[in-house]
């Protein structure tokens, strides 16, 4: 798989770090509350795990650093996008 | 010895280049340009193998990679590569081949007796038997069968040759040369297109250089040449001749490139093979068709061939497959057989085609010969060598015909396993009498045969139109399309699968000796999925992975379930499309190259000193300096801690992780990733740090230093340095970018060494001198400051991991080796020495301190008496988590020292800790012994361990059970803290 | 018919025309007492041990291809019991322990072959571990001892001891652990399943579950619908998909695992070595193929098919190990498509549905599972109570803390 690094061009996928389900929204733990508990087990151990598009986590550590969060689809691998992870690419 | 079946005259080999081979230690003459299947034929050598289950004598089948039977073993010694096909191999001076899975001669095969049992060894026959006594299947059945399996030996010595890796990058990579292939290459390399050309033999050509067809009024092999020519003058065109492309994946195709396997060995600092991924903006398939068998009584007979092959032997290679030759053939293409067959000399006994009404055209290319319309040939008999035929005419007689070998043309098989890697099935197509790959990757297409495109015509005009695509898509198209002259070719073709009424055995898979009954069988069984099919009777995993088997398989599967073969359908083809070697695939990332090997600076140094190195990741680190007189490893860590607790050492550190943070923010950053406060810490100080996953499990420990306001330096331990960097990454760039925080790994920029002991400050002093006032007012315990030393930077910490007083002192990585000597000679007069990470873990067992066997991703922080440092006051990674009630069950498994009752005893890391006087059970299990040193301070064995209740049960005794090594060891529960346990030392 | 060598003479005689289907290939009833979906071999085997257990043999088995098709089908064959975790040991040695009498209980040989399973180390630190391991074996009554550099040497003399970058120290060795054939698992078990009533029904796809208040009534198939009391999912690879279907998530992700094997060569090793510096296991099949396989490709994926980095990894492994197989070739690759929990162990409890079990989460521990898999869900769907080599299998062990992480690794399904 080769994929559009933002900052490196199309590299390789074997120079990136995987993490998977770039969708999950880490909880604000600094606020107390009833929820955060489950809301943390959740962000923790449950992600989306479908047949098709996916948006994920991927991690240039043999290029630049950058934590990605690119288009991918399951079934076919075909990717078709790849952004920071900060960019607001989530969504 | 002659070519006694070598034509007069003909054929595209170098009579002028005679070649010396030997096969079963016999020698043999062939020519330049042979394979081996070619120069054995020649010479008229037609037994070549034996089968896998019954040792059935096996001729020579095909004359490409869908070889089912001509395995050999070629070459020797350690060089020697089994189950090689003789079709494959390209004659070189000096080639031996042995045949193979025989005993104790190809000729007279005692395994041959399997034939006799063959009633009993039928598809699946182990599955129902061998069961009884049970015992017996490892002891008796087994052994016999796995001896009697397999195909050829590995030499079971190191591969002595070498593999290289490259990766290439083209706009258009053209999968095969022959007709299609060229002219798609040529008319995109014309346009300027960056082109790859891959062609799996040592000529380019492909059927151009077996048939008699003409292009633009020369002959298919000269146009060839002259393409080849043209092509090579283009600088944007790549010809990598000797090239398979084995498989298609995300991105990017594998070859393999033999670049010495036509020589007796690889020339001196060149690789035997050569490993390419290509990476290609368009594919175009032009990898042709492969022609399939006909299932029918002895078909396996040696001397019964595939049409196409016996005209590459007779066409390319001149080498006559027999003398009075017969013909059975499903469609046109037996008759251009039998009319080449002729043109060479060669009798033509008959021509048997299955069809009752053939075009006058095709009639009428072989002349006189006698010809069975309607008719089928049903059985072939001969035991080395095919002797005879028996003919069943249109009206159901039964004929007998001398023959000496047997063309068979079952109709083809585009070859679309590479357009099919990435998923989409091929479908069968009623019209061409094949599977088509109708799906292909997006960025691939297909030409000629490959397409199911079978006339010359074809191929021409495909490979011109797709390269002409490429030219619009990458290069300049001014260039018009160039027709090709060429004659076109009748190619009607009737399927015919199966012969009934045999006499013998009819195989469909040649190789492994799957029969049309084996068929039968697993239809009544309910093997009935193509799928089941396979894998309960073995079809089509043979070597020649189904080539020619697998199609005639399904459909003789698809007539006695009533369905069509496009209900049946097909397996699905896997890469690699043709068998690649394990040590190409593995490159130079053998041996002690199999991973890279990192070096402190310090490296040189500590060589000098007499380190014994250990592995430390991919690191090398200094276990320990043994001595003149010195023993024992034992001798010379208990000598390194006492010179540590005694006076000075020095030990390398540089291993451990550095990284570098800077900006306003990171005190803030640092206080959301450790479960302690750092945000607190004033510059010049350093803090010990433990960091947790966001699951509430320890992650890492290590230290930070706050430099300057906006400046700090983290060290993590050396196993978990790229992992702590990509989990800052992660919290920095994801989770909280409004933090003002730039971060760096600096680990290979800084060489970092410990001097621990109670003189360490005297030989610091006496190496920095003014530079730095190095007093406990001035620089006490856990100060840090950064200053130069002349031009050169220093970062001194004062921190511990023995106990001791003691520092850490950086330099840039540059300075390593000279710093490291600076020490030593400034410590000479204060009895310095350096010690190894043997003596760095014993002094941090006796301190309690916990490392990689505690941090192991199974404790948490209050497993390791580290609870107290989870803040209550902010929040952190982890922190919620961590509160879950199995985390915070009292009763976990938390740190504890141990010692052994008896003091001579030793411990061992691994054994488990059971109550003295009960069975061990799971019920009784309590914990683990995770770390252990033999302590010259306390002069016997302890060790750290991680025990139920553990802080509630010291002075308890314990049995430590490892029953896998020496047996059990009283142990005794004590603090985990074994010297100086109010930490004096180290602040003095 | 029972399979013996006295039946295979006998049909011998006859041309092998008596044969019959080794099972039904059953047309689905409209209901049943247990629905399982999945015909791979942990539902194979759940339905065999419900008949034969429990009594329980108004059971369908939906498959929605041909059944053995999933990991069961496509996998490096090995069986072994060699865990470390109090959670795992007791579900692996119970598994371990029907191998043993498996071909015997199915009248099936899938030549079971215990020919030892040896798991390499390379440095102090994993021989601690495996140290601790070998004992926790112990502790469970399972086989283990942990061999030197020469008591390795003795049995693989041409593995690589000088020339390594990792040099090999010693290993762990389970002489019961060894191999199966694959394949026949799954059809013996389907044959005693269906000789004992059970309907196995083949190209059949389940696409939805009926729920009536909170319980599950019966499912939805390609094949219409059908009802059921209780409804079992064994369909590693697409757990999340099918919870989905009713409506609940997974700590789950489904990766793809590759493996290998080489053309056919005379018998060189004997049994399964598992490299500890890098990533390969191997051993040799019965055929003479070399079967062989490493880590997953590491991202997400339902393509079934993988990657060149990873067969260059793999083989990078098998080189530094044994560079004598260099000159073997790789015949075949596949591909399984593997359920990556969020802590490397498997789940087997009820749905949040009443009346829905599931089995799933298997990682790499699947194949080797596959009788006390069938054997401990059979028990939690018949006694709606966990067998006690099962307890700790629990959904909800990511809530409570009470996770079964072998690695250490944490909620990172790749690297498990």
């Amino acid at each position: 798989m080769r994929i559009p690094c933002p900052f490196c061009g199309p590299r390789d996928a074997a120079e990136f770090s995987y993490l998977g389900d770039a969708s999950v929204r880490r909880p604000d733990s600094s606020v107390p509350g009833d929820g955060l508990d489950a809301a943390m087990q959740v962000y923790v151990y449950i992600r989306d795990n479908p047949a098709g598009p996916l948006k994920e986590y991927w991690y240039h550590g043999a290029g630049c650093h950058s934590w990605l969060v690119v288009d991918r689809d399951t079934r076919t691998h075909e990717i078709t996008g790849a952004a920071e992870a900060h960019s607001g690419a989530v969504s | 010895m002659t070519q006694a079946q070598r034509l007069a005259a003909g054929g595209l080999v170098d009579r002028s280049t005679p070649v010396s081979f030997s096969f079963d230690g016999k020698p043999f003459t062939g020519f330049a340009g042979d394979t081996l299947a070619s120069a054995l034929l020649a010479n008229g050598v037609r037994l070549v193998g034996r089968s896998f289950k019954y040792h059935r004598p096996r001729g020579i089948f095909s004359a490409g990679p869908e070889e089912p039977n001509a395995l050999v073993e070629l070459r020797a010694g350690a060089r020697r590569e089994p189950n090689t096909k003789a079709t494959c191999v390209e004659l070189y001076d000096g080639l031996s081949a042995e045949s193979q899975n025989r005993w104790p001669s190809l000729a007279f095969d005692l395994h041959a007796v399997n034939q006799f049992a063959s009633p009993l060894l039928v598809a699946g026959f182990y599955y129902k038997t061998f069961m009884w006594p049970s015992a017996f299947w490892e002891r008796l059945y087994e052994p016999a069968i796995r001896r009697a399996a397999g195909l050829g030996r590995l030499s079971g010595e190191s591969d002595p040759d070498s593999y290289e890796k490259a990766t290439a990058f083209c706009d258009l990579l053209v999968i095969g040369a022959g007709p299609a292939g060229l002219a798609a290459a040529l008319v995109a390399g014309r346009a300027g297109v960056r082109v790859i050309l891959a062609e799996s033999d040592f000529v380019l050509g492909g059927r151009l250089n077996c048939e008699t067809h003409e292009i633009d009024g020369a002959p298919g092999s000269a146009w060839a040449r002259q393409a080849e020519d043209e092509l090579a003058t283009l600088p944007n065109v790549r010809i990598m001749r000797r090239t398979s492309v084995f498989g298609v994946y995300d991105g990017e195709c594998g070859a393999i490139e033999r670049v010495a396997d036509h020589m007796p060995a690889p020339p001196e600092h060149a690789p035997r093979q050569r490993l390419w991924k290509i990476v290609a903006r368009q594919t175009i398939l032009a990898t042709g068709a492969v022609e399939r068998s006909i299932v029918f009584g002895g078909n396996d007979r040696p001397g019964v061939m595939l049409g196409s092959a016996m005209r590459t032997y007779v066409n390319r290679f001149a080498a006559a497959p027999g003398r009075r030759i017969a013909v059975f053939t499903t469609g046109d293409d037996g008759w251009r057989t039998a009319r080449d067959l002729r043109t060479a000399g060669l009798s033509v006994e008959c021509v048997v085609d299955t069809r009752h009404t053939i075009a006058p055209d095709v009639l009428s290319l072989t002349g006189d010969t006698a010809v069975y319309l309607g008719s089928h040939v049903v059985d072939a008999f001969g035991g080395h060598g095919l002797r005879s035929i028996d003919i069943r005419d249109a009206g159901g007689i039964r004929k007998r015909v001398a023959v000496d070998a047997l063309a068979v043309s079952g109709g083809w098989n585009p070859d679309v396993a590479l357009a099919t890697h990435l998923g989409a099935s091929p479908t069968w197509s009623d019209a061409k009498a094949a599977f088509l790959a109708t799906e292909p990757p997006r960025s691939m297409a297909l030409a000629g045969a490959a397409a199911g495109h079978w006339t010359l015509a074809e191929a021409l005009h495909d490979g011109g139109t797709l390269g002409m695509d490429a030219a619009t898509r990458y290069g300049h198209p001014q260039l018009a399309q160039p027709r090709f002259r060429t004659s076109d070719e009748a190619t009607e073709v009737q399927a015919c699968w199966h012969v009934g009424g045999a006499r013998s055995k009819a195989f469909v898979d040649l190789q492994n000796d799957v029969t049309d009954r084996d068929i039968a069988l697993a239809a009544r069984e309910g093997f009935r999925s193509v799928e089941h099919l396979k894998r309960y009777t073995t079809l089509g995993m043979a070597t020649d992975q189904g080539r020619t088997s697998n199609v005639g398989g399904l459909a003789i599967m698809a007539e006695l379930t009533g369905r069509t073969i496009a209900e049946t359908g097909t397996t699905r083809a896997r890469p690699p499309h043709i068998p690649v070697a394990i040590g190409a695939f593995a490159g130079l990332h053998r041996d002690t190259h199999f991973k890279p090997t990192r070096l402190t600076s310090g490296h040189q140094w500590a060589t000098g000193q007499g380190a014994t190195f250990v592995d430390a990741g991919q690191w090398l680190r200094a276990q320990w300096f043994a001595r003149p007189g010195e023993t024992d490893w034992l001798q010379s860590v208990t000598r390194e801690v006492r010179t540590v607790r005694s006076a000075v050492g020095v030990c390398d550190v540089s291993t451990l992780g550095k990284i570098a943070l800077t900006g306003p923010d990171v005190g803030t950053f640092l206080d959301r990733i450790y479960i302690n406060t750092f945000s607190t810490l004033d510059v010049g100080k350093v803090r010990y740090g433990v960091m947790l996953r966001e699951d509430g499990f320890v992650m890492d420990d290590g230290t930070t230093a706050r430099l300057a306001p906006d400046h700090w330096m983290m060290s993590t331990t050396t196993a978990n340095a790229a992992k702590v960097m990509q989990h800052l990454e992660f919290c920095h760039q994801v989770l909280w970018p409004e933090l003002d925080v730039q971060m760096v790994s600096v680990t290979e920029q800084w060489a970092q060494y410990a001097v621990a002991g109670p003189r360490s400050r005297a030989l610091l002093q006496q190496l920095l001198g003014t530079v730095a006032d190095l007093s406990n007012e001035a620089f006490p315990y856990l100060a840090c400051r950064e200053f130069r030393c002349g031009s050169l930077p220093v970062r001194l910490y004062r921190i511990s991991f023995s106990g001791e007083l003691a520092y850490e002192i950086a330099v840039p990585a540059n300075y390593g080796d000279a710093l490291a000597q600076a020490l030593i000679d400034a410590g000479r007069d204060l009895g310095v020495a350096p010690y190894g990470t043997e003596a760095l873990s014993v002094m941090r067992i006796e301190k309690g301190h916990v490392a990689g066997n505690e941090i192991n991703g199974q404790t948490i922080a209050s497993d390791l008496g580290l609870g107290r440092m989870m803040s209550t006051r902010k929040d952190y990674v982890g922190r919620v988590m961590a509160a879950r009630p199995a985390l915070v069950d009292s009763k976990r498994p938390s740190l504890v020292g141990l010692k052994p009752v008896d003091p001579a005893a030793r411990l061992r890391a691994g054994a488990h800790f059971v109550a003295r006087g009960v069975p061990a059970s799971p019920e009784t299990d309590d914990g683990y012994m995770t770390s252990t040193a033999f302590s010259p301070t306390l002069g016997h064995w302890i060790g750290l361990g991680l025990l139920a209740d553990g802080p509630r049960r010291t002075g308890e005794r314990l049995r430590a059970y490892d029953p896998v090594r020496a047996g059990d060891v009283d142990v005794e529960v004590v603090p985990p803290v074994f010297v100086d346990p109010k930490g004096e030392r180290l602040r003095a | 018919m029972r399979y013996s060598l006295l039946s295979l003479l006998a049909n011998a005689v006859s041309g092998h025309k008596a044969w019959k289907p080794q099972w039904r290939d059953a047309a689905p009833q409209s209901a049943y007492d247990v629905v399982i979906v999945g015909g791979g071999g942990h539902g194979l085997a759940t339905a065999y041990y419900l008949a034969k257990e429990h009594g329980i043999t108004n059971v369908a088995v939906l498959e929605k291809g041909w059944i053995g098709g999933g990991n069961v089908g496509r996998n490096t064959t090995i069986i072994r019991s060699n865990y470390l975790l109090h959670g795992n040991i007791p579900l692996y040695e119970l598994s371990m322990q029907l191998w043993e009498k498996l071909e015997q209980d199915l009248n099936y040989n899938a030549m079971i072959s215990q020919r030892g399973v040896l798991n390499l180390f390379h440095s102090d630190g994993q021989r601690d571990a495996y140290a601790r391991r070998g004992n926790a074996m112990r502790i469970h009554g399972v086989d283990a001892e942990l061999l030197d550099r020469e008591g390795v040497r003795k049995l693989y003399p041409f593995l690589n001891f000088d020339a390594a970058r990792f040099p090999i120290q010693g290993g762990l060795l389970q002489r019961r652990g060894g191999t199966a054939r694959h394949d026949a698992v799954a059809w013996g078990y389907a044959r005693g399943a269906s000789d004992r009533g059970v309907d196995i029904v083949q190209n059949c796809e389940v696409t939805g579950f009926t729920i009536a208040d909170g319980r599950v009534t019966g499912v939805r198939t390609s094949r219409g619908e059908i009802r059921a009391r209780k409804v079992a999912i064994a369909v590693a690879g697409s757990s999340s998909r099918v919870a989905a279907m009713a409506s609940f998530r997974l700590p789950i992700e489904s990766h793809v695992l590759q493996a290998f094997v080489s053309e056919g060569l005379k018998p060189i090793i004997p049994g399964v070595i598992t490299f500890g510096a890098g990533h390969f296991y191997i051993s040799q099949s019965d055929k003479g193929g070399l079967v062989f396989g490493g880590d997953i490709d590491g991202y997400n994926s339902y393509a079934q098919r993988g990657n060149l980095p990873c067969v260059e990894d793999v083989c990078e492994g098998g080189m530094a190990l044994m560079p004598a197989i260099g000159r073997a070739r790789v015949l075949r690759s596949w591909a399984g498509l593997v359920d990556m929990s969020m802590d490397g162990s498997p789940i087997i409890d009820r749905a949040p549905v009443d009346g829905l079990f599931v089995n799933a989460g298997w990682c790499y521990g699947g194949f080797k599972a596959t009788p006390g898999s069938g054997f401990v869900f059979a028990h939690l769907i018949a006694r709606d109570a966990p067998h006690p080599a099962a307890t700790r299998f629990r959904l909800d062990r990511f809530r409570t803390g009470n996770i079964i992480d072998e690695k250490g690794q944490g909620a990172q399904p790749n690297l498990h």
